[in-house]
């Protein structure tokens, strides 16, 4: 590569209040069309906003936990502009006075742990959900999205590579869901992503034109876009091209960038200070209570569980990378489960499933509590790890309690000695050649015969008994 | 000298989605460089060291609790509507 | 009848002389005799009045009719949103428009159980000092129909001082109660910003919108703030202010009072006439026991050009959601910007598109710190020249209007002219200051009006001075022969 990559990431993320930002109909996802909807919200002529004040205390969450400064003196602005999920044809947003400013955040890639800069975080309304309908030529407008209250995260260009992007977004998302303000669902669009990409020579200091991807539906495809568009305009500018101020949309089937728009100057807003609402006067007070409510954030938590728990930095690392998969470790743990025993199955068994299925861990019938009866009852010797990942596959796809499953199915490991003495007994009668082979320096003919006894006992013998039993009544012989 | 061009009443007129003829711009340019005339008379203040005054009330921090309550059914959200359809309101498409 | 006061139509209803059916049925005959010629109205509500009334004769006589708005006929400014009643603006945009919910303001008026028998006739979106920008028809002044009513607030003062309604409702963003209540000879009160909820006011410019009380006098002014005033957590720019007893205000009393008189509001441009009425004025003021002394607001000069800037920069935004996507007419249209120009376009009067372009403009790129942020920056300026004034003095006075009313047609053809208009109001409003205007007298034949400014939230002290100057004269009893 003959230039540098610079990469800005703009983030909107819909709070999960109950309300809007400015009435009071609900938030709720998927109602049909057009039934969380009041005069307020749909632009009516007369209405006035007034603000949420849990909004407010949520977007001030996630700027402190994004290390922001927080503004002590904040203002709403009216941005207009016509467009038909837009009622007001001005959406109220922060302009010149966001509620955060200069934060950072570290990810870590390859190992190494880079800082990126925050430049701004504010508060403002979302708005409709425009549709259009294939081979019609009109569009419908569904206004229950409209005046969700939505904060903007833009980063500084300190993003370097396409991988960088991509971790910035994964930690950003992480934050957000532990500061439980926002579902960060890409899906239902509660999180949505655009990204600005420059090339420039390096040791430039001027930064080069830089193009816009919109439509980004999931990190991955941020990752995808970013690293096509780095190709794209290394390519132009070593052809000798100009990189034209555009926007662009990423097409998945395609694997390239497609031009949706070239931007003509600066578009014009028209930005000037709400005069429906008053001033916001943050003082430190009402910091205070908003930080105290801020729940533990990754990076802590990842640090604790080293300390703690004693688990090694890279489970630490994964565990605590989702919000949900840290708060089901922690609550399985709670039902007696080791921890490195938790972490594994977690890592292991419960994320291949989930992988395999496209899942997350709350879509799943498997709660925190089963598995760590699960892990209780292998430790316990009640079951064995073999035994266990088959009630695994019963928990994870129907549910229910592990100790109920074992019993009902009768999967109780045998552990009495008397019982399996005599099973040995029986499976060393039939393999007179194995016991030859055995006392011959054959170590294998003594896994042989455990197999016979756990395939007679279906799975339930005890393996380490079973083990010791066999040596002992060869022994006899 | 004139303040106002034709171009810059055709460029607002966009802007503010308002569709003029020519004679109509002729005449909207006339009107609001007279009036864009007088509002220079403000030049004649030194404001350097003035606030602006966005509220005369010095108003701050009013915030409403976070409870919903529901207002419309969709029948009444849509009376008005000239255009819907599915529950939804109806517009031209929006490409073009 | 039309000249009785609040409190003589509140005896004759408890005493059970009239009954409100009787009461709201004249108005609706006068209205049907005179409105021809004034065309106050917009919309009538007279089959929902008439069931109202109906409903609460069955009340008279008990303890639940004791409110003293109880069963009186009101008139409602159409840019004030009512329940199912159609509500334009007098914009042929909203020509269809059926409101979902109530004015905070008209849910009070409810409260009280008055009857708004229908909406009044205005300037579009209140765009205008003539009522000659109304998107259907204009009113006429009720004196001599051949001069406006005033603007914006034209019907609401003209069905009053016609006798159509006893009282009505307002709204004044830089002199719209006041001015057509000086046309007309009636009383107009402007209250302190943020004294009245706006919700439910279809916005001009935000910042200066106030709703307020028109009424034959100054007591029956008082009555109906009182009703209508009061922090709305609907409205976030609402105070949350204990409310005054208005009528206690209203002593008689104006021994010590402090005038103030800016010489600006006499000055070049003020009609000789009106400046006598008001000289006049001060006279009996002073016989009360007043004392005035003429003082300067030396930013005066610059409110006619900070006001169009700042209401129109405001108005560019509140009147982009008539796009006619959710209500309103919507144009014919091939596809959506040109649905949007279409239905802006017609649906639009020329005074509107007037101030949406000069708003736009002044927030546009490159425009917005040379034009809009001075406005702002100047207000101050404004705002702080009323505040050293009200340091010495109790209440400001000065004319409400250069002239009286002048002719259907005489200035609709120049904006600059038909603005100026407004210099004497406009002020006021800028440094959201309450100010009434009460009739101090006739030139021509028409009415002039005495304007009365005060502190902020002190209604108590504007009230007391214009009760004082009706009572020591008869400038009220003047009523136009229709």
């Amino acid at each position: 590569m003959n230039f540098e990559t610079i990469i800005g990431l703009e983030v909107h993320s819909e709070l999960k209040t109950n309300t809007k930002i400015f009435c009071n109909c609900s938030t709720n996802f998927g109602a049909p069309p057009n039934t969380n909807v009041c005069p307020i919200c749909l632009g009516h002529p007369g209405v006035l906003p007034v603000m949420n004040e849990q909004a407010v205390d949520y977007a001030m969450r996630a700027a402190m936990a994004l290390n922001c400064e927080i503004a002590e003196d904040t203002k709403f602005d009216r941005k207009n502009y016509f467009y038909p999920d837009n009622p007001k044809a001005y959406q109220i947003s922060q302009y010149d006075k966001p509620i955060g400013e200069n934060g950072w955040i570290d990810i870590e890639v390859d190992g190494k742990t880079k800082r990126i800069g925050i430049t701004r975080l504010h508060l403002e309304e979302d708005a409709g959900k425009l549709t259009h309908v294939d081979g019609e030529n009109h569009s419908l407008v569904d206004f229950n999205r409209q005046g969700t209250p939505l904060v903007e995260i833009v980063s500084e260009p300190d993003i370097r590579t396409p991988e960088e992007a991509y971790a910035y977004l994964e930690k950003l998302k992480a934050i957000l869901q532990y500061t439980e303000v926002s579902d960060c669902k890409m899906e239902e669009g509660s999180l949505r992503c655009d990204a600005n990409l420059s090339l420039r020579p390096y040791g430039q200091e001027e930064f080069g034109t830089k193009t816009e991807l919109k439509n980004l539906n999931s990190f991955a495809n941020v990752q995808k876009g970013l690293q096509f568009e780095e190709v794209r305009q290394e390519k132009e500018l070593l052809a000798g091209n100009v990189i034209g101020q555009e926007t662009r949309r990423y097409d998945e089937a395609g694997k390239k960038t497609i031009l949706m728009r070239v931007k003509e100057g600066s578009d014009d807003y028209r930005y000037f200070p709400e005069p429906d609402l008053v001033r916001l006067a943050i003082n430190s007070e009402w910091m205070d209570r908003v930080r105290a409510d801020i729940p533990e954030l990754p990076d802590a938590r990842r640090e604790r569980y080293v300390k703690e728990y004693d688990l090694p930095e890279y489970d630490a690392m994964v565990l605590t990378q989702s919000k949900k998969m840290s708060d089901f470790f922690e609550v399985a743990l709670g039902q007696g489960a080791d921890p490195k025993q938790a972490s594994n199955w977690l890592m292991g068994e419960v994320s291949a499933y989930l992988n395999a299925n496209y899942k997350e861990i709350d879509e799943v019938a498997l709660t925190p509590e089963g598995l760590g009866k699960l892990i209780s009852l292998i430790e316990k010797g009640t079951i064995s790890s073999k035994i266990a990942k088959k009630v695994f596959k019963d928990l994870i796809e129907k549910g229910g309690d592990p100790e109920q499953i074992v019993k009902d199915k009768g999967l109780v490991q045998i552990s009495d000695e008397g019982e399996l003495r005599s099973i040995v007994s029986g499976i060393l009668d039939e393999n007179e050649q194995s016991i030859e082979d055995y006392k011959n320096g054959k170590d294998r003919a003594l896994g042989f015969l455990v197999g016979q006894v756990m395939k007679a006992t279906k799975g339930k013998a005890n393996p380490p008994m079973v083990n010791k039993l066999i040596v002992e009544e060869m022994d006899k012989r | 000298m004139s303040r106002i061009t034709k171009e810059q009443v055709k460029h607002v007129a966009n802007l503010a989605r308002l569709e003029m003829d020519e004679a109509e711009v002729e005449k909207f340019t006339t009107q609001l460089d007279d009036i864009i005339s007088m509002a220079e008379q403000l030049n004649e203040l030194d404001t350097e060291n003035v606030e602006p005054t966005t509220h005369v009330l010095d108003l701050k921090n009013v915030l409403r609790k976070d409870k919903a309550q529901p207002w419309l059914s969709r029948e009444e959200a849509l009376k008005n509507a000239p255009d819907h359809a599915n529950g939804q309101v109806k517009v031209p498409s929006i490409f073009e | 009848m039309f000249d009785k006061s609040i409190s003589e139509l509140h005896s004759l209803l408890h005493k059970k002389e009239l009954s409100v059916s009787e009461l709201v049925q004249s108005s609706f005959d006068r209205i049907n005799t005179v409105d021809d010629k004034v065309k106050a109205f917009m919309t009538l509500n007279e089959e929902g009045a008439m069931q109202a009334a109906k409903a609460l004769d069955g009340k008279l006589g008990t303890e639940e009719a004791r409110g003293l708005l109880f069963g009186l006929p009101v008139g409602v400014k159409d840019n004030i949103v009512t329940k199912g009643l159609r509500t334009t603006a007098s914009s042929q945009l909203l020509g269809n428009f059926e409101p979902l919910h109530n004015a905070t303001v008209v849910e009070r008026l409810n409260a009280a159980e008055t009857i708004t028998v229908g909406k009044l006739n205005m300037d579009e979106f209140a765009m205008g000092s003539s009522n000659e920008n109304s998107g259907f028809y204009s009113t006429r002044n009720p004196w001599n129909t051949d001069y406006v009513p005033g603007g914006s607030s034209g019907g609401s003062a003209a069905s009053v001082a016609a006798g159509e309604v006893f009282f009505s409702l307002g709204s004044d963003t830089g002199g719209s109660i006041r001015q057509p209540a000086a046309f007309c000879g009636v009383v107009g009160l402007k209250p302190t910003y943020g004294l009245v909820s706006r919700f439910g006011l279809i916005a001009f410019a935000s910042s200066l919108d106030q709703i307020g009380p028109i009424t034959n006098t100054v007591e029956d002014n008082a009555y109906l703030l009182q009703s209508i005033a009061g922090y709305d957590k609907m409205d976030s720019t609402s105070a949350n202010v204990d409310l005054p007893d208005y009528l206690s205000s209203l002593t008689g009393d104006v021994k010590g009072l402090r005038i103030a008189v800016p010489k600006e509001y006499l000055a070049e441009g003020v009609d000789e006439d009106v400046k006598n009425n008001v000289l006049q004025a001060l006279k009996k003021l002073e016989e009360l026991g007043a004392s005035w002394e003429e003082v300067s607001l030396p930013h005066s000069k610059y409110a006619v050009a900070t006001y169009y800037l700042l209401s129109s920069s405001e108005a560019s935004a509140n009147l982009a959601r008539f796009d006619g996507v959710r209500y309103g007419v919507r144009a014919e249209a091939e596809n959506l910007l040109d649905l949007y120009k279409k239905t802006r376009s017609e649906g639009f009067g020329d005074e509107v598109k007037r101030r949406i372009m000069l708003g736009t403009f002044a927030l546009s790129s490159g425009y917005y710190d040379a034009y809009y942020k001075k406005a702002q920056k100047v207000r101050t300026l404004i705002k702080n020249d009323f505040e050293k004034v009200f340091e010495d003095y109790d209440v400001i006075i000065g004319p409400t209007t250069p002239t009286p009313a002048f002719k259907v047609g005489e200035k609709i053809d120049n904006p600059l002219t038909m603005y100026a208009n407004d210099i004497l109001t406009i002020p006021v409003n800028l440094a959201g200051v309450p100010a009434i205007s009460v009739p101090c007298g006739l030139s021509n034949g028409l009415p002039v009006g005495l304007q009365i400014i005060g502190k902020h939230f002190d209604e108590r002290t504007v009230y007391r001075v214009a009760h004082a100057f009706e009572q020591a004269t008869d400038h009220h009893k003047a009523k136009p022969e229709l």
